[in-house]
């Protein structure tokens, strides 16, 4: 298969320090023509940093890198682009007003004398797409697209520059199992042209099926390079967390009860959502399934009042509740992780204690309206504690902490509101392996004391491994439920397929 | 002193770097310190006691319009309309006011505590007009403010329309309510503290727990920050918007009431650029345009250092209209330094 096994990009003895920090240790990575070379390590292993360092984000402090042979020191990330070096970021940054072939030739539109030309663009782009399989309309807005589509289009867009190498940092974080088939489609198809791809994934079984070598790091330091077919999956996970972690998943001990949350009609107004009903009980984790923009989302933020409902009764311990609007959902004791951290979980620029705090200070209220500060700290060190948030301060800006441990923030956050029903959207999304065993465990804790956790996943082996039932949903209907003690992938995803 | 421990055990380029960080970052408190040092080499009565006191009587009665406006930004917003609701404020007060009225003939000098309420509700109103369009139909607040302005501006000029005043300025009023604004708080020697100081220092006050002590203040932060995170936590994003401009808008009534009596006489000019004034101070104080970031204590800050360098300028007997040129240059300096800060750094 691979039509060069000589080394195409060396990254040797590189060191990067921050204040306090040492964030690369010496790493050394050997990257070969027309193979796909895998980076895993926990959150804070140093994998995003390496790459910054490679693309010239971060200026390295020391070692080498040579392309080629030739050694190189790329300014930034369209120096890096120009000398065949290209990566597929984890978090898009695109034009969203702007339509997908002016974000695809951003910065190098053709032209025709000094005017740009839409119609090479348009050919141009198609080219690319048909080329690639990928059936995005060259003239759909950004903004109307889902997000798998627009990560389509990144994918695209790095491929275009005729790249020797290709970074993938989390690509399939938001993509479905078709579309990640598609995915690998696609590196199959660079890696057979001889390009050089890495990979950079907490997913598991992505990275024994895709890549060819695997490089393992751990807090900053190189710890293994290893062909993939020598590799078990508990052999990457004790490598990267240099201690056994023997199972992915905690033993389920919870014990589902009677009924208690009862969901009929629930109809979208502005979405697809159609006539949704299901029942959940006291301490069960029922999880929702189903493709991309199948109405998993949907049926979460219907039910937490943050999209408008055209009809649908909820009922929790056979009392109706309205949920208008978030406030009145967490009265009556619902409360809701969203799936996109960033944009609709983090207060970035206020503290974790802020974070924390916001969405139950009726509990801090001292003389009349004025809040105590001595109760709001208590909280937030609790959670910090229960949840083993890494964090400097209390006083630390969110948007400095890592994923991981962000979201423990948020979790803490609506655990302080006294849940009845917990509405998780993709709770481990862009999460490492032990931080995302910590949430398993904590969703099980939470089934054990008498509370229901609805959770959406595009991890099937999560639903499976927490779930006691699954409901999978379909074009926004829902179209089936199965027992996750029983069901398998295939059962799921026949499901999935059903009015899709 | 662990600052200084970092800063030791980094390697040169790391440590010129951070050095320069920490310039940049301070940029507008080192000009200002230079040019007060200047100032004060220049004409040494420029920091004397009776200077001293003038400028703290100063950022005492500019601090109301800086705090409103301040809650605005923290929106992620703006209010370009605060100047002209001081003036308007500034106009009803003086009008309830006037011993010989003209707008109103005929109309006694009406309690204190009736000006104070009339000139509170129609700042209330307007900030809830300004607040409402943009919570409701998510209009930019500057297009909003800029409306409102302009509005405002209508009303002030058709106000001194009134009865037989015919536009004219409105001076001459009762001598109760001069006092209760710019009578006597205490002396430092021959230097006079007004009473507004005291005002101020209370609505500061009040401001400050606002802020830091209410789920009202708490929710702003929240949402000047990030909007939806703060709508799917439970936040009334609307109201909480509705009531920063609100009260914003009775902090601008206020700033109008004191004004009326502290300038004892009022037209349509009265108010003009205030806005400028406040959302340069604001800037300066660290409340930055980012959203969710700022405190009372930088909104003090950044009114005391402008107005240190107004009275400065005055002192080296600057041309008053290169006051306007150096106004520009502050508020442009300080948000491009500000705006620094918050990058994300690539």
């Amino acid at each position: 298969m691979a039509n060069n096994e000589s080394v195409l990009l060396r990254m040797e003895d590189i060191t990067k320090v921050f204040p306090g920090v040492k964030a690369l240790d010496g790493v050394t990575v050997e990257v070969r023509a027309g193979t796909v070379h895998a980076l895993m390590g926990e959150n804070g292993a140093g994998k995003s940093t390496l790459m910054k360092c490679l693309f010239g984000v971060y200026h390295k402090d020391g070692g080498h890198i040579y392309l080629e042979g030739k050694e190189v020191d790329f300014k930034n990330s369209k120096d890096a682009l120009e000398n065949g070096v290209a990566m597929v970021h984890q978090e898009l940054n695109q034009a969203l007003t702007r339509n997908v072939m002016d974000n695809m030739w951003l910065g190098r539109f053709p032209k025709n004398g000094p005017f740009t030309s839409e119609k090479k663009m348009y050919d141009a782009t198609m080219k690319l797409f048909d080329d690639l399989g990928i059936t995005v309309n060259p003239k759909a807005i950004m903004s109307t697209m889902p997000v798998s589509q627009r990560q389509m289009v990144e994918i695209a867009k790095a491929v275009s520059y005729d790249s020797k190498v290709i970074v993938f940092d989390e690509p399939t974080s938001s993509l479905t199992e078709v579309e990640v088939e598609h995915l690998f489609r696609i590196i199959n198809m660079l890696r057979d042209r001889g390009c050089a791809i890495i990979y950079i994934s907490h997913k598991m079984a992505e990275i024994k099926r895709i890549s060819d070598d695997i490089t393992i790091m751990r807090d900053g330091k190189w710890i293994a390079t290893h062909p993939a077919a020598d590799l078990e999956m508990a052999d990457i996970i004790r490598l990267m967390v240099g201690r056994e972690l023997t199972n992915q998943f905690p033993p389920k001990t919870n014990k589902p009860g009677e009924t208690y949350l009862k969901v009929e009609n629930l109809s979208g107004m502005y979405n697809k959502l159609d006539n949704v009903c299901f029942e959940a009980r006291r301490g069960e984790v029922l999880g929702l399934a189903g493709l991309d923009a199948s109405g998993r989302t949907e049926v979460l933020e219907s039910i937490f009042g943050i999209r408008t409902r055209k009809s649908g009764t909820i009922t929790l311990a056979g009392k109706p509740c309205k949920n208008r609007n978030s406030g009145e959902s967490i009265k009556n004791g619902f409360a809701m992780l969203t799936e996109e951290r960033r944009a609709t979980g983090i207060f970035g620029v206020r503290s974790i204690l802020e974070n924390t705090v916001i969405s139950s200070l009726s509990r801090h209220k001292k003389f009349g309206p004025l809040l105590g500060m001595k109760t709001q700290v208590e909280d937030t060190q609790k959670y910090i504690d229960a949840m083993h948030t890494k964090t400097p301060s209390q006083h630390t800006q969110i948007r400095s902490l890592s994923g991981g441990n962000q979201q423990k923030v948020i979790i803490g956050r609506w655990l302080l509101t006294e849940p009845e029903v917990l509405l998780l959207d993709e709770p481990t999304r862009g999460i490492d392996v032990g931080a995302k065993y910590e949430i398993y465990q904590l969703i099980l804790d939470l089934a054990n004391q008498g509370k229901t956790v609805l959770m959406v996943s595009s991890e099937m082996p999560e639903l499976l491994g927490v779930c006691d039932r699954i409901l999978v949903m379909s074009g926004g209907k829902l179209a089936g439920e199965v027992d996750a003690r029983t069901t398998t992938q295939e059962e799921i995803m026949t499901l999935a397929a059903k009015y899709a | 002193m662990k600052k200084l421990d970092e800063l030791k055990a980094m390697n040169p380029a790391d440590r010129k770097r951070a050095i320069g960080d920490l310039l940049m970052n301070n940029a507008m408190f080192i000009i200002i310190a230079i040019t007060i040092l200047y100032i004060w080499i220049r004409v040494p009565s420029f920091l004397s006691v009776t200077s001293i006191i003038n400028i703290m009587n100063l950022t005492a009665a500019k601090l109301p319009i800086a705090l409103g406006v301040g809650g605005c930004i923290i929106l992620a917003g703006t209010d370009i309309s605060a100047g002209r609701q001081v003036g308007l404020a500034a106009c009803i007060a003086a009008g309830l006011q006037l011993t010989v009225n003209k707008l109103f003939p005929g109309l006694a000098v009406q309690p204190i505590p009736l000006a104070l309420l009339a000139v509170i509700v129609v700042g209330a109103v307007i900030g809830l007009v300004n607040g409402f369009c943009m919570a409701q139909f998510k209009v930019h607040p500057f297009i909003v403010t800029l409306s409102t302005q302009l509005i405002v501006y209508g009303f002030i000029l058709m106000f001194l329309q009134f009865g037989t005043n015919g536009g004219q300025t409105l001076s001459g009023m009762s001598e109760g309510y001069r006092d209760f604004i710019s009578g006597t708080l205490f002396k430092v020697g021959t230097a006079k503290v007004p009473m507004y100081v005291l005002y101020s220092i209370i609505i500061t006050a009040v401001v400050w727990v606002i802020w830091n002590k209410t789920a009202f203040g708490k929710n702003m932060f929240a949402v000047g920050s990030n909007e939806d995170a703060a709508n799917v936590s439970g936040v009334n994003v609307k109201k909480t918007i509705i009531l920063v401009f609100m009260m914003a808008g009775i902090l601008y009534a206020i700033t109008g009431f004191i004004d009326a009596a502290r300038i004892a006489s009022v037209n349509a000019t009265t108010g003009l650029n205030y806005e400028a004034d406040a959302i340069a101070a604001c800037v300066i104080g660290g409340i930055s345009f980012v959203g969710g970031i700022g405190k009372v204590s930088g909104a003090i800050i950044g009114v005391l250092l402008l107005q240190v360098i107004f009275v400065g300028l005055n002192f080296l007997s600057v041309d008053a209209n290169l006051l306007y040129i150096v106004k520009g240059l502050i508020i442009l300096v300080a948000c491009c330094i500000d705006m620094r800060k918050y990058l994300v750094r690539k």
